[in-house]
């Protein structure tokens, strides 16, 4: 019976991982001998907004860096619909947290977008005609084809974020993984992002942002991922984000008021 | 350090005649003198397209840890060689040395950077310091020995182009257009993991490849320079041209391609003078030159240089006031700035006493109703793009079309007359 029960196992879990466009098994990251995420199991569904949530410091971003080998993991496997991830990465697209870049690099807003093609184009060949007017449409996505020849440092906060996100765009990837794309954006811009966002899902495309807006969860996102250090919850935010689970990611440090807010009913 | 420079010392001065130094920059000056000129300025732009790279990287002052780190292998290369029954001098022999414990030294540097607690600036600072200090004791033991006295190595510590053989200018000259090709092949990762390089990775540029022939690409540049530069200023021709050139232009590839031109004339003039002054250290002269380069450059550069910036800022200033001063008009108040006055005077926009004259009260009542639209537009999540572009002083009717402006005035109402 238990034989039985375990190859059951054995045979989900492949189809588990064959389905899913980001599935981590058993990732642990660690600087020096503190972990920052540790042995987290996540199955990212396809074609849905997936929003991760935790405290700060609960190891969102170095979950998604870690993923993508930006850092290097102690332990864990990353997989896109069943493959390494690091065979996949041109199916990838990421979108750094803004304080990241130089912002007074001298770059023009048209050429962060074209570095989103450098996979296309590689070492030396060059920009076609319909990859400088594919550059164009993926700014015009976020309503930012006017400020095409602006140097970056010459934009807004939310203005830049916009960029990021349409360099992204311009990767044309089935998996976007945002860290924490809403930080700090004004309204307009937020507005924006989510439509875009949306827009990637209705393509059959998968979005995970992370993401540190509790209530906006429910209205924005399809499933969530509770993270802190080790995962707390996952799943679709009707089942995943209760107050019961934040109440384990954020401890004490959520008044029961903003939990209650936030939570789903149920 | 001390008996390496009173060696120089005891050089006779020579005069630079005028002549002479416009014959070296046209490359009139006899075939040895024109190729080690035209090597220097290939290794000129070489320098400044790759030191680009390594400004836009921040880790300029790694190119001062890898140069001073050559000195000990030039050293030991001269000592081997002499021990081994060869010339002491042979500058490929030189060069291979100096490329070893440059690797070294920049090896350890990236180490101790990476690997314990040190930061960068003080990893460079103890290799710097360190090797540089072993390389001038060997100097110094190599003073001691009999072919030493004819040596020459002090050359190496600030450049010298006498007695420069056609092989070796030859040598430099490839290496600087070796650079030049490399650097057209990396171009890419190398700006994007220099930009963001959390997103050039995860778009698959490995950065501690794209590091490391960045690195090498500067270490070659560092090795084929020192004969001319000198490996005490050769930081100077990597640095300098970049951060003159990025006073020119707001786009990374102008910048390399202004760079490079920047450090070509700096080279050019200096292996020039150094032909016609044989004595004179050819780094000092170079170097100067590229400061002059970029002292002009921060004063006059279009864009970002100094003067300009003052003149755009007293400029908009002056536009703030008047439009300041035409709105107090508008809405009947008086002008308090004597500023603003002197400037609306000047325009013939209002009398000495504050009243406006009719061309004044004219442009106001525009100014006013300037105003008014982009208070509206600015509140128009719908016009959001447009808004960003609001400076203060730019017209609404060079931002809008014709049509989003009557929508606009639509909403704020008809106009209202000013009173004079």
């Amino acid at each position: 019976m238990l034989q039985i029960a375990n190859s059951e196992n054995v045979l989900a879990e492949a189809q588990n991982l064959r389905e899913s466009p980001f599935a981590i098994r058993g990732l642990t990251v660690s600087y020096d001998q503190k972990p920052a995420v540790f042995s987290v199991d996540v199955t990212i569904e396809a074609g849905k907004m997936t929003a991760i949530v935790g405290p700060n410091g609960a190891g969102k971003s170095t979950l998604l860096k870690a993923a993508l080998g930006i850092i290097k993991p102690l332990s864990g496997q990353v997989t896109l619909m069943g493959r390494p991830v690091a065979q996949e990465m041109h199916r990838i697209a990421y979108v750094p947290q803004r304080a990241s870049v130089d912002w007074d690099f001298p770059v023009r807003v048209i050429d962060v977008i074209e570095m989103g093609m450098f996979r296309k184009t590689g070492l030396l060949g060059r920009l076609s005609r319909a990859d400088r007017a594919h550059a164009m449409s993926c700014l015009g996505r976020v309503g930012m084809t006017d400020f095409a020849n602006r140097q970056i440092g010459q934009l807004s906060g939310g203005q830049q974020q916009r960029v990021f996100l349409a360099r992204a765009l311009a990767q044309n990837a089935d998996l976007y993984l945002l860290d924490e794309p809403f930080a700090g954006v004004d309204a307009a811009t937020e507005k924006a992002i989510i439509t875009v966002l949306k827009s990637l899902r209705a393509e059959g495309r998968t979005v995970v942002a992370v993401h540190h807006d509790l209530t906006t969860v429910p209205e924005y996102f399809d499933n969530v991922l509770l993270l802190n250090v080790r995962k707390i919850a996952e799943g679709p935010v009707a089942t995943a984000f209760t107050e019961e689970n934040l109440q384990a990611a954020y401890g004490g440090r959520l008044g029961t008021a903003r939990l209650n807010a936030a939570a789903v009913s149920g | 350090m001390v008996a390496v420079l009173a060696l120089r010392a005891s050089t006779r001065p020579q005069s630079a005649g005028n002549p002479m130094f416009f014959q070296a920059l046209t490359f009139q000056l006899g075939y040895n003198a024109t190729l080690v000129t035209f090597g220097a300025t290939l290794l000129g732009i070489a320098a400044g397209v790759t030191g680009s790279f390594l400004f836009f990287r921040k880790r300029a002052l790694v190119s001062d840890a890898i140069s001073h780190a050559t000195l000990p292998g030039i050293a030991l290369a001269f000592i081997v060689m002499v021990s081994l029954g060869f010339d002491g001098r042979n500058l490929p022999g030189l060069l291979a040395g100096s490329a070893l414990s440059a690797a070294t030294g920049l090896f350890a540097v990236q180490w101790l950077a990476s690997r314990t607690r040190l930061t960068e600036d003080a990893a460079i600072g103890a290799v710097l310091s360190v090797f540089f200090g072993f390389g001038i004791v060997l100097l110094t033991v190599i003073q001691t020995m009999s072919s030493g006295q004819q040596a020459g190595l002090e050359g190496f510590l600030l450049g010298s182009t006498a007695g420069m053989l056609y092989a070796d200018a030859v040598l430099i000259a490839g290496g600087g257009a070796l650079a030049l090709l490399l650097v057209a092949i990396f171009r890419r990762p190398m700006m994007m993991a220099s930009f963001d390089p959390e997103f050039a990775r995860a778009s698959g540029i490995n950065l501690d490849r794209t590091d490391l022939i960045m690195m090498g690409l500067v270490m070659g540049v560092t090795v084929v320079g020192l004969k001319i530069v000198g490996l005490i200023l050769i930081v100077a021709l990597l640095i300098i041209p970049p951060v003159a050139a990025r006073f020119w232009s707001d786009r990374a590839d102008r910048v390399v391609l202004i760079a490079g031109a920047l450090g070509g004339l700096s080279a050019w003039i200096g292996a020039s003078g150094s032909a016609v002054a044989p004595n004179l250290p050819t780094g000092p002269i170079i170097v100067l030159t590229a400061f002059a380069i970029f002292a002009a450059s921060l004063l006059f550069a279009p864009g970002r240089g100094l003067l300009i910036s003052a003149l755009n800022h007293r400029k908009f200033q002056r536009g703030v006031h008047i439009r300041q001063g035409l709105v107090s008009l508008a809405q009947g108040q008086a002008i308090y700035e004597p500023l603003t006055l002197r400037l609306l005077q000047a325009q013939g926009l209002a009398r000495a006493d504050g009243v406006a004259t009719e061309d004044g009260v004219a442009r106001a009542s525009r100014v006013l109703r300037d105003e008014k639209r982009w208070e509206t537009a600015r509140g128009d999540p719908a016009l959001e793009m447009a808004a960003a572009r609001y400076d203060g002083l730019t017209q609404i009717e060079d931002v809008l079309t014709r049509d989003q402006i009557d929508h606009l005035d639509a909403r704020i109402g008809p106009p209202r007359g000013v009173t004079p």
